[in-house]
């Protein structure tokens, strides 16, 4: 059984996955602005954002409602809205699409909520099989330390706090955090992600992604994805700007 | 087929849920669009409300967490197939744990109008793998009896047409286009349905009764079918 679908499309599938705190987000931005820079055509889609479900989750989350199954199927249902409508249409057109989070986090954070993982491997199952998937592997004290130092409060279901491991949010943090950790790190053959150390300074990491994609994508992105003319990359700023 | 005590899982159990402590009894009525499954659920449940029964009726997106979300995606035409399969799945999820699994608790019949059957028949009639869906749906408890409502294609056209005299957009598969228009869509829409459900109906043990019949003779069959529940 294929673990999700192989991309026949001409655009190709980029991804990162990690722990909150990992630097992935970052790295990603600079990887897709670097693949911009060379006229690629990238187009950028985050987990949890499909407009069609957000007053849903939204609903869930305020008021507690999600049990670890509802909570997998609606992330699911987000995500099959996010391939269907955006994903696989711009892979269609011959995009590089740069995906922040993709099935590998829920295959790490609804396993550790107590849906088993067979069950979940096999929900995401129609899903595309990125050409590459990164994984920012970082020590769980160095990502805390990173999380707590930028912001204010962790939500409710970020910390884990529906699965009653501890009364201390940032306690509860710790511990959902450090299993997901164990998730990811279980699954890095079975999925084949490209590990990067994400305790090295941003620089070196995104020194390694570029290598990487040159090394795996290089030929593709040569020829056969969508390129972008000066035109047409002027002609989408002043858009953005009048928008 | 019907099942007695105790209830179990298809094979994905759900954490928290000692399926011997589900005292109730879960009676699931199948069968496609306009086939007149309402008229039934609601004729059994003051039947069994009569015999002293307490009675819990719920159906496809009516839960508290994703009913509404359902309708207003499909308001739009925005809903792609998965998406919508999985959007139904969650719902189902939500009403089995958050009011099926707590009424068996505490000992309500509960009527269910459609099941995991009709989403995993909607999926597999938009071209969805038939494995996929039932393994996404198998955290479903197995219900002590699912009646199967079956008709063909043209039982179902004369009740659109002198029920609601029109065609929905959804039950005809317009969002799948199977057809020019909504005649020909609705069409070949309920026929891959009916098909899915007849192929399910072995495996699962569905109960098939003859939807052309009188609703009153359906209403007796049914009766003395669930009469051997208790």
């Amino acid at each position: 059984m294929p673990l999700l679908v192989p991309n026949r499309h001409r655009g190709k599938l980029i991804v990162v996955e990690g722990i909150d705190g990992s630097g992935k987000s970052t790295q990603l931005s600079l990887l897709s602005q670097w693949l911009r820079s060379q006229r690629i055509a990238v187009a950028f889609s985050e987990w949890n954002s499909s407009p069609l479900v957000r007053e849903t989750t939204r609903r869930g989350k305020k008021k507690n409602m999600f049990t670890p199954v509802t909570f997998s199927l609606i992330h699911a249902t987000d995500f099959a809205d996010r391939l269907e409508r955006y994903i696989v249409p711009l892979l269609k057109a011959g995009a590089v699409v740069c995906a922040d989070r993709y099935a590998y986090t829920a295959f790490a954070r609804d396993v550790v909520r107590g849906v088993s993982r067979r069950w979940v491997r096999n929900l995401y199952r129609f899903a595309v099989r990125p050409n590459l998937a990164f994984y920012f592997r970082v020590p769980l004290e160095v990502a805390i330390g990173r999380i707590l130092g930028g912001r204010n409060a962790i939500k409710f279901y970020e910390a884990g706090m529906d699965l009653g491991l501890s009364r201390n949010v940032e306690e509860s943090f710790r511990i959902f955090q450090g299993r997901i950790l164990d998730e990811y790190e279980a699954m890095i053959q079975e999925v084949g992600f490209h590990v990067i150390d994400a305790t090295g300074s941003i620089e070196d990491q995104q020194r390694q992604m570029r290598q990487i994609v040159m090394d795996e994508l290089g030929d593709s992105l040569r020829n056969g994805i969508m390129r972008a003319s000066q035109g047409d990359i002027d002609a989408a700023q002043a858009a953005a700007r009048i928008l | 087929m019907l099942l007695k005590q105790p209830l179990e899982f298809y094979s994905e159990p759900l954490a928290g849920v000692e399926p011997e402590e589900l005292q109730g009894k879960l009676i699931v009525i199948e069968g496609p669009d306009s086939v007149g499954r309402s008229t039934q659920v609601a004729r059994l449940r003051a039947w069994l409300e009569h015999q002293g029964h307490a009675v819990l009726d719920t159906g496809l997106a009516r839960g508290a967490l994703a009913g509404k979300g359902i309708s207003q995606a499909k308001e739009g035409n925005l809903l792609g197939p998965v998406t919508m399969t999985l959007f139904y799945a969650t719902d189902f999820a939500d009403r089995l744990e958050n009011e099926i699994i707590p009424a068996l608790r505490a000992g309500f019949v509960v009527i269910t109008d459609r099941y995991i059957f009709s989403m995993v028949a909607r999926a597999i009639a938009r071209g969805e793998d038939r494995t996929w869906i039932e393994k996404v749906a198998s955290f479903a408890l197995v219900p002590h009896a699912i009646y199967y409502l079956r008709a063909e294609v043209r039982d179902l056209l004369t009740r659109v047409v002198l029920g609601r005299g029109a065609f929905d957009h959804w039950e005809s598969g317009m969002d799948m286009r199977f057809g020019a228009d909504m005649h020909d869509s609705f069409v070949r829409y309920q026929a891959r349905i009916i098909r899915a459900l007849d192929r399910m109906a072995k495996r699962y043990h569905f109960v098939v009764v003859d939807a052309t019949k009188t609703p009153d003779q359906i209403f007796r069959e049914l009766q003395k079918s669930i009469g051997k529940l208790f």
